[in-house]
């Protein structure tokens, strides 16, 4: 056990825990599910005046306020993790700044491609027991692995 | 939409990004640390978010018949399985490996000071747009 779990397993338990019942609270006060990648395209609605544009399908002007309240409580909920956590010590990335631009743009393409992100596909899809998000959970992880560990070999 | 359910959404977000940045899922290195297979603790973060996530979807609409805010339950849209789900989770996957981030925890991360965070997003962003963009010039895709 102590192999695969160095930094032990309860914060991974709870901090899981807590992520399901955050996403069970939205769908039971308002029926509505928590993927979060399809804000990165809802959002671009706003700036899109030509009505043809996919950024305007119905299903993104139809959810772009709500998905942004959404994203708001994401933010404010690592905000009381840093204060009342942590002492109000942020956690600072030291990865640089091409992976993760060019990381978070393969993220934002991939992502709406396949409809679904962990939290989409991997919680809400699985639970939802779409069979599409099963198989885009199992390729994203795969290929995630894989790619890290040439990562790691390559830099 | 009205003002309860927005403020619904919020405290249910911030629960979820609560969860996220306790978790250590909202940390890029500790998702790395997974994708390189030397700490296996993400599948205990998305195996319990996923459980508690499967029963509430499963139960909720059986219990009661209307979310307490009013409004309708989502129910699974049971698309068929697309070529799209496998090559959009093959660029996401790789995305993710290269810097370990992801929609939900970046947010998160954001919220517990993690600022170089705001590159990815910032490239997230433009990634929905080159997606947005193809799709306009003809591209097919499940949307």
């Amino acid at each position: 056990m102590e192999s695969l779990f160095p930094l032990g397993i309860g914060q991974y338990l709870i901090g899981g825990l807590l992520v399901g019942l955050g996403i069970s609270f939205v769908y039971i006060m308002t029926g509505l599910v928590s993927g979060v990648s399809t804000t990165f395209t809802s959002t671009w609605s706003f700036l899109s005046r030509d009505t043809t544009s996919f950024f305007r399908r119905e299903k993104f002007l139809n959810s772009r306020t709500w998905r942004l309240s959404l994203v708001v409580g994401l933010m404010l909920g690592g905000l009381m993790y840093l204060i009342f956590i942590n002492g109000g010590e942020a956690t600072i990335s030291s990865l640089s700044m091409t992976r993760l631009f060019f990381g978070g743009i393969l993220v934002g393409i991939g992502t709406r491609m396949a409809a679904g992100c962990p939290s989409g596909h991997g919680i809400c899809g699985n639970a939802m027991l779409e069979k599409s998000s099963i198989i885009s959970t199992i390729t994203f992880l795969s290929v995630g692995i894989v790619v890290a560990l040439l990562t790691q070999s390559i830099l | 939409m009205n003002i309860k359910k927005h403020i619904a959404i919020i405290a249910g977000g911030a629960l979820f990004g609560f969860g996220l940045a306790y978790s250590g899922a909202a940390v890029p290195e500790i998702v790395l640390s997974f994708l390189r297979l030397e700490d296996f603790g993400l599948v205990l973060v998305i195996g319990a978010a996923l459980v508690v996530t499967l029963v509430t979807y499963q139960l909720t609409p059986k219990l009661i018949p209307k979310p307490i805010l009013n409004g309708t339950f989502t129910t699974p849209s049971r698309l068929p399985i697309s070529k799209w789900n496998v090559i959009g989770a093959v660029v996401f996957g790789a995305g993710w490996g290269i810097s370990g981030i992801c929609p939900g925890t970046s947010f998160a991360a954001i919220g517990m000071g993690n600022w170089p965070i705001l590159i990815g997003i910032a490239g997230m962003f433009i990634g929905a747009y080159v997606y947005g963009t193809l799709r306009n010039k003809g591209l097919t895709g499940i949307e």
